[in-house]
């Protein structure tokens, strides 16, 4: 389960504003029912002091969700607007005393809610962004969004983007574009994850056990009687014939193979399998 | 004030321990401690409870002792089914599962993919849960060597014929693997008329506590060892014997053998009447599932414009447990796998809640769900902005 704070469980539990309002003059309204959350958001904006004199909410979505709308509309209530604007996903949060980091997304929806509704009562479309390339397909997310979220939220890592985003959360065939946006964002040298081992080609690999064999373990067998031969190496199988000093005696066997194992492992792949050939 | 009312609707991930299984344990965490394996009467006389144990746990799929091993879990009963299967026939490369095995087979399956060069067939199923026969014989070719094949979902509960799919294996040379962890004990299985050669399955999910499973391998079978070292288990399993999990395995089995039956029917009837009332109460519902040919204990529910974590956490504050296919539940962010291999539509993937229920399941808890969830759907529907009450 996860480790709510009392407040979100609380606004969870007595959701603040559920509802519409009839005569709203700003309504926001992002995500999607495919996308697993939305949140539809009414405003009534007093047009004369500038301040926010309700604000209401619809929503469909977990418990984060849920709770970030209802702390969203009790924070802008009364609220002038160019204090509403400055919003950011990460007072929401704070608001509810944090919320779990895969869950970021629920605040970050609130923020944009708030977004389209404030558009919507000044009249302006909301910026389609219509030159900004849609980068995840599945929760589509524009790189636009993805710029906004990850400079204001300081994310570093693809993770990050996709706890604060969801973009990444699915098929994740748009990781590479969230590497080169990060990239270009944090610049080269925030690396943002351990690199990867280069994965060997086969004929390293094959190059490697054999020296491994040859020159490490051949040697330390002999030492004491035993010797190794290796037959053949499939992918990260590879078979041998063992001769232990006391040849058919399972326990000397059993620890020749451990010995075998563990060296070929260590200095060429982990996933190594040492396989017996029996003829 | 009197203690909330807890119902436990939840019995597909685990359920109550039977205070009769504890009982028949205790003993082996006391004065029975021997090593089996022992040449003395210390290890003797528990050797005998082990072996009564593997008759017991045969008895439930009608199969002999000595083709009974035991395992941790069904997870590993899995694991040694497939990798074993593979290790001791490495000639061919390809094998055969479903798009809605537990992630116990198929992240087997995909590792075997990915990082040893088998190449993988994941069979697709209908907006019900079924796999086309048709297509899996045409899949299964002369170099596939395994089919695994889950007897019943643990999402839906969704049962597959197993009798037929083994019989286009077995016409076909492969080896057939079944997942029956959540089959076994509620529904009959009887493999001297099943052609399965390998079937998995785990004591949690019939009453004992959890860490003890049980792999069935046909005679004859070819399949490597899994876990190498001593000759426990004829050789196929080394280590020495969890003892007291398999004594408390032998007596649940029993126990489910002689209540499979009538508790089923109970079962059955108490299912029923929870999905018929919550579907006769709430309108915009779904079974997610082939209704027929299904589980007895397990429904699988998609309610209309609203998320199942929120569902779940409001059935948590009034007693009640159950589990959701929905993605915010599990920390992914899509929907479950097996919903979204059936194409489940989204309005109600994410809004899918399981009930599964068990021989303690009473129909008091029956009629406090029945009291409970209808109110708390409506409250999550009013709040939805999807949700239009007029349709």
């Amino acid at each position: 389960m996860w480790d709510y704070t009392k407040s979100v469980m609380d606004h969870f539990s007595n959701p603040r504003n559920v509802g519409r309002i009839e005569d709203a003059n700003g309504v926001g309204e992002v995500g999607s029912l495919a996308c697993g959350d939305a949140l539809k958001l009414y405003l009534k904006i007093n047009k004369e002091t500038g301040k926010i004199e309700d604000a209401r909410f619809q929503t469909f979505g977990c418990a984060s969700a849920i709770a970030s709308a209802s702390a969203l509309t009790e924070m802008i209530k009364g609220m002038p607007l160019e204090e509403a604007e400055k919003i950011t996903n990460d007072d929401i949060a704070r608001f509810l005393g944090g919320l779990p980091e895969q869950k970021m997304h629920c605040s970050v929806m609130g923020r944009e809610a708030l977004e389209a509704a404030l558009a919507n009562f000044r009249g302006v479309k909301i910026e389609e962004h219509a030159d900004a390339q849609v980068i995840c397909k599945c929760f589509w997310v524009d790189e636009h969004k993805l710029r906004d979220v990850i400079t204001e939220n300081k994310l570093k890592t693809v993770e990050e983007v996709t706890h604060y985003t969801k973009a990444g959360g699915g098929c994740g065939g748009c990781i590479p574009d969230i590497k080169r946006i990060l990239a270009d964002i944090n610049g080269p040298e925030a690396k943002e994850e351990p690199a990867e081992k280069p994965r060997m080609t086969n004929l390293q690999r094959i190059k490697l056990v054999t020296e491994t064999i040859e020159k490490k373990i051949a040697p330390m067998l002999r030492q004491d009687g035993g010797d190794i031969e290796l037959v053949d190496i499939d992918g990260y199988d590879v078979y041998v014939k063992l001769r232990g000093a006391c040849a058919g005696c399972p326990g000397a066997r059993a620890t020749l193979q451990n010995i075998v194992t563990e060296t070929l492992r260590r200095e060429v792949d982990s996933e190594i399998n040492i396989i017996e050939a029996t003829k | 004030m009197t203690e909330p009312r807890q119902v436990y609707l939840d019995n597909n991930a685990t359920c109550k321990v039977s205070p009769t299984v504890v009982e028949a344990m205790l003993p082996f965490f006391g004065e029975l401690y021997g090593n089996p394996s022992s040449m003395h009467s210390f290890g003797g006389k528990v050797a005998e409870h082990v072996t009564r144990a593997r008759e017991q746990v045969a008895a439930l799929l009608n199969a002999s002792p000595e083709e009974i091993i035991f395992t941790s879990c069904g997870t590993e009963s899995d694991n040694h089914a497939i990798r074993g299967t593979l290790e001791a026939n490495p000639e061919k490369k390809h094998i055969v599962t479903t798009k809605v095995e537990h992630p116990a087979v198929l992240n087997v399956f995909r590792f075997l993919a990915k990082r040893k060069g088998y190449h993988v067939t994941e069979l697709g199923v209908n907006k019900q849960g079924d796999l086309n026969l048709d297509e899996l014989r045409a899949e299964l070719t002369p170099d596939t060597v395994l089919l695994s094949v889950m007897a019943a979902n643990n999402e839906t509960g969704t049962l597959f014929p197993i009798d037929e799919i083994g019989a286009i294996a077995r016409e076909k040379g492969v080896i057939f693997h079944t997942d029956a962890v959540q089959a076994a004990g509620k529904i009959p299985l009887d493999v001297k008329k099943l052609p399965v050669d390998l079937l998995s399955i785990s004591g949690h999910k019939l009453h004992t506590p959890k860490g003890i499973g049980a792999l069935y391998i046909r005679k004859g079978t070819r399949i490597s060892p899994f876990m190498i070292g001593g000759h426990q288990e004829h050789g196929r399993r080394a280590g020495t014997e969890n003892v007291p999990y398999i004594i408390g395995f032998g007596k649940a089995c029993e126990e489910a053998m002689n209540g499979i039956f009538e508790e089923n029917n109970q079962v059955r009837r108490l299912r029923d009447k929870l999905e018929s009332g919550l579907m006769s109460q709430i309108r915009h519902t779904y079974i997610n599932g082939n209704p027929r040919w299904r589980l007895p204990n397990t429904t699988n529910i998609g309610f209309e414009f609203i998320e199942g974590e929120a569902i779940l956490l409001h059935l948590s504050a009034a007693g009640i447990a159950a589990s959701s296919g929905s993605a915010c539940t599990s920390g992914s962010l899509e929907p479950s796998h097996v919903l979204m291999a059936m194409e489940v539509p989204f309005t109600y993937a994410h809004g899918s809640v399981r009930f599964s229920l068990s021989r303690y399941t009473t129909e008091e808890e029956i009629d406090y769900a029945l009291a409970t969830v209808p109110p708390i759907i409506q409250r999550l529907r009013d709040m939805s902005p999807f949700y239009d009450p007029k349709k």
